[in-house]
């Protein structure tokens, strides 16, 4: 029994090694590591914002318009005298929140079309992709403006929902691509061999096996919503009006680039620019990883 | 002695995997003289093809050669710079690969591609498509000109080897260098191939590096052989001498496990190696093989043995390779199966008349016609026949994968099934069940084992979760899986252990009858061996029948009652095992088994088949095996051979053909 203990610790060991040596060489690679600091310090931001904010982010006071970064505003002042430090360290929350809940949206119908069109196939399949081919063929921008305009122009709610909607083809094809090589293996065929019903088959067999590109498209997606909300925020919709968004920032600001006032357009330009690219690091760093 | 054309001395290779390097070669020297034909076996995993790639320094971006010499006529190429190297590979090393459809370029026609093997050797491009086209004459191929227009998804396996044999060639190599170049083929398809290569190299004189797990082949082709196990060369000598007297215990227990010479479950378990080889990079101090080795003593597991000489030319690689001979058997020989299966009493399954049609591109393509034949209780039928014959149809049209033609009729124990899985209570669906040729793709691999087989009791012996669990742990030790792995996962164990599992998983439901396809087809020979024992006992046990398909006729000899022969969805012969081994056999059958290579050296006459297997969807006039029959012209019966097919007849009491040649006139035939 001692021996049989021993050798049960050897294999759980040996699952824990695995997933060591597979954590270790993560961690080795620079693109990772910058990565997962860039995007750990914005989500430090989105989770404390106001506590690590030195000034309330939407604090109007004419008095100190546009000034240079200085010690007491380290980015300096905006065109209404807020601090752009503060409004930067605010933004992170809105975009995160909103990038993360388009990204989850479009994952779950994505997942769930992917699994059934590539499980069976045929006419069905058929149809679900041309459709889906059609969603993909317009443009996320001009869809998400449309949309908006025609419902409500300020809607968080409604601009998560168009990304969402939008990106969900997208990952469809990938799981649908992934579910045509599981479901001719043989796991399946026994499966239906011990009267198994379909969802059981999609949810419980299929689905684990096909996590891993899951997850780096969610990853690579997650860079894309993130400049989809800028972009949107940047064009004055999607996002509620005056709240401390990078995009709008940037859109209230850039005018003062030609006025010698670079940093209330930089700072929030450079942050979503920073964690486009964080994310994408680490999307590159799983794929690696995952050796898709 | 002249310069050797291949030399690897001390050659050690490492991979790095999940960021650390790991050894794949430890230390390997082995020499080939020009125009030999030199054989490397060892299970998988033990660095056959390493060696091979290293040999021409073309290793995976993960591999590197840590130490040693690589000598190519003298020259280390080691240390040479990528132009010397490539310039090695195109102008002196031929290369054939195990998959040759994959070794082909999918989007180039065939006669484009064997001619860039001309032009890059600096013929211009009208003379690389003549030489092309001799070359494809060369390898036997009919028709040339035709075969240049077509692309490598239109020809078969044994088309496309001998393309790449040709690409192989163009250069007229010094080394030819064969990994695994049959593995994939049907055993016909293998003879000629393997005919073909040793026709070749005798007109050119090439030397040959040939690696294989099956002895039997590497006995046909290679004038020597050596024998890895663990990235470490463990014996090496002349191959009859290895193969007769085999002197490290590695060896010897390979060639223990190899079901041959008629051997029978009811005659004797088979022998096997215990254990599985060590994990790639393991810290192995002493002899690799000490933790199999019966014999292991202190000083095995401390001091790699030193390389010996047992008699001229012979080296083995053991610390006490004198007293190998007594090596002691790892299994007691006593007969796995007592006696032969009920298979007078009731049938337990009967299938009658059952046809299977697909529906291809407009069009109906009959891959099963009219099969009929019945099963005994705790009786094996092993079912025999080149690929796309219909065996796999066969098998899962029976478990009801694939929807029969209407008539077909299905019978267990008297009762008709119905068509689909859908149609049949649970009941059914678990006492007809199937071990899959695969376990990596029949098992979850993100499930755990007893999840995996625990689901299988629940659903098909219909208890309820916690009883399920207790049920799976028990069919689990009952083949032998260790309590210990039941909760690991299938990537964790080795393809010995998953078939095992696949196989308790199949016994869920308590079946009366299991297929399996290929179950060991996947695996090494030690590992074959415990299988087929499993299956022998489990059979003697639970009284369960079999339907046992495999390619590999040793194999299904070992384990068959009686045997059914398939070709083009017909079954051509069907009778007890040995009236169909011993003859006299269907033509069809008398080609199959002349062209399996003996691993004892005797010789066969070979009886050939002519040309390649018809498409279901047009099958040929007649008898549907005439264009290829070996004993059709000598019969005298052609006329009625082509132009009506003969019907399945009773030849002797149990003993079924599909031929119109009268039994007596086969006997004297094949006298």
């Amino acid at each position: 029994m001692t021996q049989a203990s021993a050798l049960r610790a050897a294999a759980v060991l040996e699952r824990k090694r695995i997933r060591k040596e597979r954590f270790a060489q993560l961690r080795r690679n620079p693109a990772f590591v910058v990565g997962a600091i860039i995007v750990g310090f914005w989500l430090i931001c989105a989770l404390l914002g106001e506590i690590l904010a030195p000034k309330v982010p939407g604090l109007v006071n004419v008095l100190v318009v546009n000034r240079a970064p200085s010690r007491e505003f380290w980015m300096g002042t905006d065109s209404l005298g807020r601090d752009v430090f503060s409004r930067v360290i605010a933004g992170a929350r809105p975009i995160t929140l909103m990038a993360t809940s388009a990204t989850v949206i479009a994952t779950v119908l994505g997942t769930s079309l992917g699994l059934v069109t590539g499980y069976l196939k045929g006419r069905f399949d058929v149809i679900v992709m041309r459709i889906l081919d059609a969603i993909s063929a317009l443009p996320v921008i001009v869809i998400a403006l449309l949309a908006l305009a025609a419902l409500d122009g300020q809607s968080e709610v409604i601009t998560v929902l168009i990304i969402g909607f939008v990106f969900t083809p997208i990952i469809a094809r990938t799981v649908r691509a992934a579910v045509l090589y599981e479901a001719e293996l043989d796991y399946v065929a026994a499966a239906k061999l011990r009267t198994e019903r379909m969802p059981h088959i999609l949810f419980v067999e299929i689905l684990p096996n096909v996590l891993p590109p899951i997850i780096v498209e969610f990853t690579i997606r997650l860079g894309y919503a993130v400049f989809a909300i800028a972009t949107l925020s940047f064009l004055g919709v999607g996002v509620e009006l005056g709240s401390p968004n990078w995009g709008s920032q940037v859109a209230e600001n850039y005018n003062g680039i030609f006025g010698k006032v670079w940093w209330s357009t930089i700072f929030p330009a450079g942050a979503i620019a920073t964690l486009a690219i964080g994310i994408n690091l680490i999307a590159d760093a799983i794929m690696e990883a995952f050796e898709i | 002695m002249s310069t050797p054309t291949l030399e690897l001395r001390d050659l050690r290779v490492t991979y790095t995997v999940r960021g650390i390097d790991r050894d794949v070669l430890r230390g390997v020297s082995f020499s080939i003289q020009p125009g030999e034909a030199y054989g490397l076996v060892g299970e998988s995993g033990c660095g056959k093809s390493t060696a091979a790639y290293a040999s021409m320094r073309y290793l995976p971006r993960n591999g590197q050669i840590v130490s040693g010499q690589v000598l190519f006529e003298g020259r280390d190429m080691t240390g040479v710079g990528d132009r010397d190297i490539r310039e090695m590979r195109r102008s002196a090393i031929g290369m054939v690969y195990q998959n040759p459809i994959a070794a082909l370029n999918p989007t180039i026609r065939i006669g484009d591609q064997v001619a860039e093997s001309f032009t890059l050797i600096g013929n211009s491009a009208k003379e690389s498509r003549k030489l092309a086209e001799e070359s494809l004459v060369r390898v036997q191929i009919a028709d040339p000109t035709r075969v240049m227009r077509r692309y490598p998804h239109q020809l078969s396996g044994g088309m496309a080897q001998r393309v790449v044999i040709a690409m192989a060639l163009a250069s007229n190599p010094r080394l030819l260098i064969l990994d695994e170049p049959t593995t994939g083929l049907d055993a016909t398809v293998e003879a000629e191939v393997l005919d073909l290569v040793r026709g070749l190299i005798k007109e050119s004189g090439t030397s040959i590096l040939f690696i294989s797990h099956n002895l039997g082949v590497i006995r046909s082709m290679c004038d020597r052989v050596g024998v890895l196990y663990a990235g470490a060369l463990v014996e090496e000598g002349a191959t009859e001498t290895i193969l007769q007297n085999p002197n490290h215990p590695y060896t010897v227990g390979l060639m223990r496990c190899i079901p041959r010479g008629g051997l029978h479950k009811r005659l004797a378990h088979l022998d096997t190696i215990p254990g599985t080889p060590p994990p790639l990079g393991s810290d192995l101090p002493g002899c690799v093989f000490v933790d199999r080795c019966y014999m292991a003593q202190d000083i095995c597991r401390t001091t790699p043995p030193p390389l010996c000489e047992c008699s001229s030319g012979h080296f083995s690689r053991c610390h006490f390779s004198d007293q190998v001979v007594d090596f002691p058997r790892s299994v007691v020989s006593a007969p796995a199966v007592q006696q032969m299966g009920d298979a007078q009493g009731k049938d337990l399954l009967t299938i009658a008349h059952l046809s299977k049609t697909f529906h291809q591109d407009d069009q109906d393509v009959r891959v099963l016609t009219d099969v009929t034949m019945s099963l005994g209780r705790g009786e094996t039928l092993g079912l025999v026949g080149e690929s796309g014959s219909g065996k796999t149809t066969l098998a899962k049209t029976l478990l009801g994968i694939f929807e029969p033609d209407k008539g077909s009729i299905i019978a267990l124990d008297g009762l008709q099934l119905g068509a689909m899985i859908g149609d049949r209570t649970p009941g059914e669906v678990g006492s007809l069940q199937i071990v899959f040729q695969n376990p990596d793709s029949a098992l979850n691999r993100r499930h755990s084992v007893t999840r995996i087989v625990a689901r299988a009791v629940e659903k098909l012996a219909g208890k309820p979760k916690r009883e399920a669990e207790d049920r799976a742990q028990e069919l689990l030790n009952s083949m032998s899986v260790d309590p210990v792995l039941h909760s690991a996962r299938p990537t964790q164990l080795s393809g010995g252990l998953k078939q095992r599992v696949a196989i308790a998983r199949s016994f869920a439901g308590n079946p009366k009858l299991v297929v399996c396809d290929e179950p060991t087809s996947a695996l090494d020979v030690s590992v074959q061996a415990n299988i087929l024992n499993l299956l022998a006992d489990l059979q003697a046990n639970e009284s369960v029948s079999y339907i046992f398909i495999s390619h590999d006729l040793g194999v299904v000899r070992y384990l068959s009652d009686r045997i059914a022969v398939m070709y083009l969805g017909r079954i051509m012969e069907l009778g007890a095992a040995e009236e169909v081994f011993n003859g006299p056999h269907h033509p069809y059958t008398e080609a199959l088994v002349s062209s399996v290579p003996a691993i004892d050296g005797s010789q066969r006459v070979r009886i050939r088949l002519g040309g390649e297997v018809p498409s279901p969807a047009n099958p040929p006039t007649g008898c549907v095996l005439h264009p290829r029959c070996p004993r059709m012209a000598a019969s005298g019966l052609a006329h009625r051979c082509t132009s009506e097919e003969p019907e399945l007849h009773e030849v002797t009491p149990g003993h079924f053909m599909r031929c119109h040649i009268p039994l007596d006139q086969l006997r004297q035939m094949q006298a």
